[in-house]
């Protein structure tokens, strides 16, 4: 166990993939010597040559594409989209290509040795072209998986499981806490199974469902409505697609109740997906409407970052509002 | 049978053309003394427009020293210099007409300068207050200005390079003696965009300049890892654009071939490509810390071929200008931007219906229920919201 900041644990994460799989390479804009604008890729150069750590040209429709061709070919590619709102120009190779490659050719090819990295999420003051949270864009993406980690030791095992996954995988990272969360992480190689959610902390009123850097915020919300006496159970999802309907559908029967939180807008959001499910599993032992706490339908703001924010505070009106529905 | 489109000739033996078989020469007016090459063409230019060139120059060297301390001090969060780029950017703006549409990439805060943005406009978009043109949605150094014909830039990169074609179209079915003009840097000429938008000029005949700012580096990322072929220049040919690569820290040989481009876009109905080879003298933006991939020892080298101080020279030769009255002009602008700091950062913060403005024409039904909802919120907690955006 060594503690550590989550950069460190993704840097940890990529090396000691490379050093296992000769076949894997990290690529795209600055990546290489630099080690990517938020050093996730730092030392890997250095270590494996240029050949397997390297800088591409600033494109990510062809980072992209490419990535789609080594995976293709049995190559095991992880190739970096600087800034997840700048991961449009690629959406013709991810959504119809990377996750369609084994579909449409009859399983003859396909890119399951594939992983795309990301920062995504606000709160640094970034406005909208550096704070989106696409995710819902890409759970509607039937063959790729999408997963986001809340700390050092979940993005340690659970990028290490996405880029053995053989399937082509999302791995969106919160970038708010690269170096804010800082946790002990296991040694060496360990995985954390894709498609399962976990119960970080157990209760019995109400279930609180997130992923990713809001994590935080459920926690918080949880330790202000344990002080007027309510008790809530917190998921983190981990992974968006596939969900895990089971841990979740389990939880609710307990509690009778869901809240889910996420950072992007409220309007077809993955949250809606989630409502709709578990409404289908749980319709009779619901005591309250599922509630959501998500960004507005606006796009990120700069200056009211703060107010557009699904806070600690609104998840907790919003549990309270449940509780006593 | 050959394309009817080629009148290539044919050959018997196999032979491969490299990136050198085009040669692009790079066009030089003025020398580093400030005395042009002897057999130069001087571009159209006069004392009141080199005045003008050099006080864009010299504002925009004081805008960035000055923003980048504000940046350190944390007054403002964010911040990008186009220090060493200036000729490149003032000298091709300074070729335009008022009515010819900038489509930026955002190290062009000259471009808008030259425009008239004035030092509280920029002020006002730093600190993102309520008289921010842009209602303080976006970070520093994203202007926009519907009067001076200016797009307000956005950040992904190379999207501008398609709308410039699309603008200059417009221009063109409206009948307008006026072109756009979309700047770039050689990184974000590896997009997509970039493609799609000189082709589509070059088919459909748009009047649009697009200046490509050679300036060595996409944030870490070398030309040589960005490129292999011949520059962005070689690419103009092949797209069948016009296309000229000049000294972009040579004021009069940009101004040169940006005036001629122009007369050819609008006569013509025809793209041109500007290669302007340049270096990014400053870091790549207030987050970015250059040491980690080049040497002191290289922009060393560069702060020898300074554009402002070349073009200083220059005028200084023709008796346009003395050195007092460049120093004078520096102290000027330091106490202006200063004064107008001061002043922009006591500004409250747009209000907080903003918040829903301009997603759509209207904000929808959606909308207002978020934002009543957002407020019943924050009377609750209004210790917990920020005061100046919260006036509710
Ligand atoms: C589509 C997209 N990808 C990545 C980025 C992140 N980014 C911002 S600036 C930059 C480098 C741009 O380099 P260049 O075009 O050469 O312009 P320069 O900064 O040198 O003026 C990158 C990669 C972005 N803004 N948009």
């Amino acid at each position: 166990m060594a503690e550590m900041n989550m950069l460190q644990a993704i840097n940890e994460a990529l090396s000691s993939e490379m050093e296992a799989d000769k076949k894997m390479m990290v690529f795209g804009e600055d990546v290489g010597h630099f080690g990517g604008v938020f050093r996730a890729t730092s030392g890997l150069q250095e270590k494996f040559g240029r050949d397997r750590c390297f800088n591409t040209p600033l494109t990510e429709q062809g980072i992209a594409g490419f990535a789609n061709g080594l995976a293709s070919n049995g190559m095991t590619a992880v190739a970096e989209i600087q800034f997840a709102d700048y991961i449009f120009p690629a959406i013709d190779q991810i959504v119809n290509e990377s996750a369609k490659f084994r579909y449409r050719s009859g399983n003859e090819f396909d890119v399951g040795g594939l992983t795309f990295r990301t920062p995504y999420g606000g709160g640094i003051a970034g406005g909208h072209y550096h704070s989106q949270s696409p995710e819902a864009y890409f759970t509607q993406t039937p063959g790729l998986k999408v997963v986001i980690p809340r700390n050092p030791e979940q993005a340690k095992g659970l990028l290490i499981a996405s880029i053995r996954d053989k399937n082509p995988v999302i791995f969106f990272e919160p970038k708010r806490l690269y170096r804010a969360s800082v946790g002990e992480v296991r040694d060496g190689d360990f995985v954390i199974e894709l498609g399962k959610a976990e119960v970080v902390r157990q209760g019995t009123d109400i279930t609180l469902l997130g992923w990713g850097a809001q994590m935080e915020i459920l926690e918080s919300a949880a330790d202000m409505a344990a002080k007027k006496g309510i008790s809530c159970e917190v998921i983190d999802l981990r992974t968006l697609s596939p969900w895990d309907v089971d841990t979740v559908a389990a939880s609710v029967k307990k509690t009778g109740r869901l809240l889910i939180n996420h950072e992007a807008p409220l309007t077809g959001g993955f949250a809606g997906e989630i409502a709709a499910t578990i409404q289908e599993e749980c319709f009779l032992y619901l005591e309250s409407p599922i509630a959501r706490v998500c960004g507005l339908d606006t796009p990120y703001p700069l200056i009211h970052e703060k107010e557009y924010m699904p806070d600690a505070l609104k998840t907790f009106e919003a549990i309270k509002a449940s509780v006593k529905f | 049978m050959s394309n009817a489109k080629t009148n290539a000739e044919t050959v018997h033996r196999v032979s491969f053309l490299d990136k050198n078989s085009i040669a692009i020469p790079i066009l030089k007016v003025l020398q580093a003394d400030g005395t042009t090459y002897e057999s130069a063409v001087l571009p159209v230019i006069d004392e009141a427009l080199a005045k003008k060139i050099h006080d864009t120059c010299v504002f925009t060297r004081v805008l960035d020293e000055r923003m980048l301390g504000a940046q350190r001090q944390g007054r403002i969060s964010f911040y990008m210099t186009c220090t060493g780029e200036e000729a490149s950017i003032v000298g091709s703006t300074a070729a335009l007409d008022d009515g010819d549409v900038i489509l930026a990439q955002y190290r062009e805060h000259a471009a808008i300068r030259y425009r008239g943005f004035t030092t509280e406009q920029f002020m006002n978009q730093m600190f993102s207050n309520e008289k921010d043109l842009g209602k303080g949605r976006q970070m520093p150094i994203h202007y926009g200005s519907q009067a001076l014909n200016y797009q307000t830039i956005s950040s992904p990169l190379a999207t501008q390079i398609p709308q410039a074609t699309g603008v200059a179209y417009s221009l063109k079915m409206q009948k307008k003696r006026n072109i756009a003009i979309c700047y770039f840097g050689e990184g974000a000429a590896s997009e997509g965009d970039f493609h799609a938008g000189l082709n589509m000029a070059a088919v459909l005949n748009s009047p649009v300049i697009f200046f490509c700012r050679n300036n060595g580096y996409a944030i870490s990322t070398p030309t040589e890892e960005q490129f292999s072929g011949n520059g962005i220049a070689s690419r103009g040919p092949g797209y069948g654009m016009h296309t000229i690569r000049v000294d972009g820290n040579d004021m009069l040989a940009v101004l040169a071939a940006t005036q001629q481009a122009r007369a050819y876009a609008l006569d013509n109905n025809k793209p041109v490509l500007i290669e302007a080879m340049t270096y990014r003298l400053g870091a790549h933006s207030s987050s970015d810390d250059p040491s980690g991939y080049r040497s002191k020892d290289e922009e060393a080298k560069w702060q020898q071929h300074d554009p402002v101080k070349r073009f200083k020279l220059w005028m200084i030769n023709k008796g346009w200008l003395n050195e007092k009255e460049d120093a004078e002009l520096y102290v000027k602008y330091r106490e202006e931007v200063l004064a107008e700091l001061k002043v922009a950062e006591k500004i409250p913060l747009p209000h907080l219906d903003e918040l829903i403005q301009d997603v759509y024409d209207k904000p929808t039904p959606i909308l207002e229920k978020q934002l009543a909802d957002l407020k019943t919120h924050i009377k609750k907690y209004p210790e917990a919201y920020p005061k100046s955006a919260g006036r509710i």
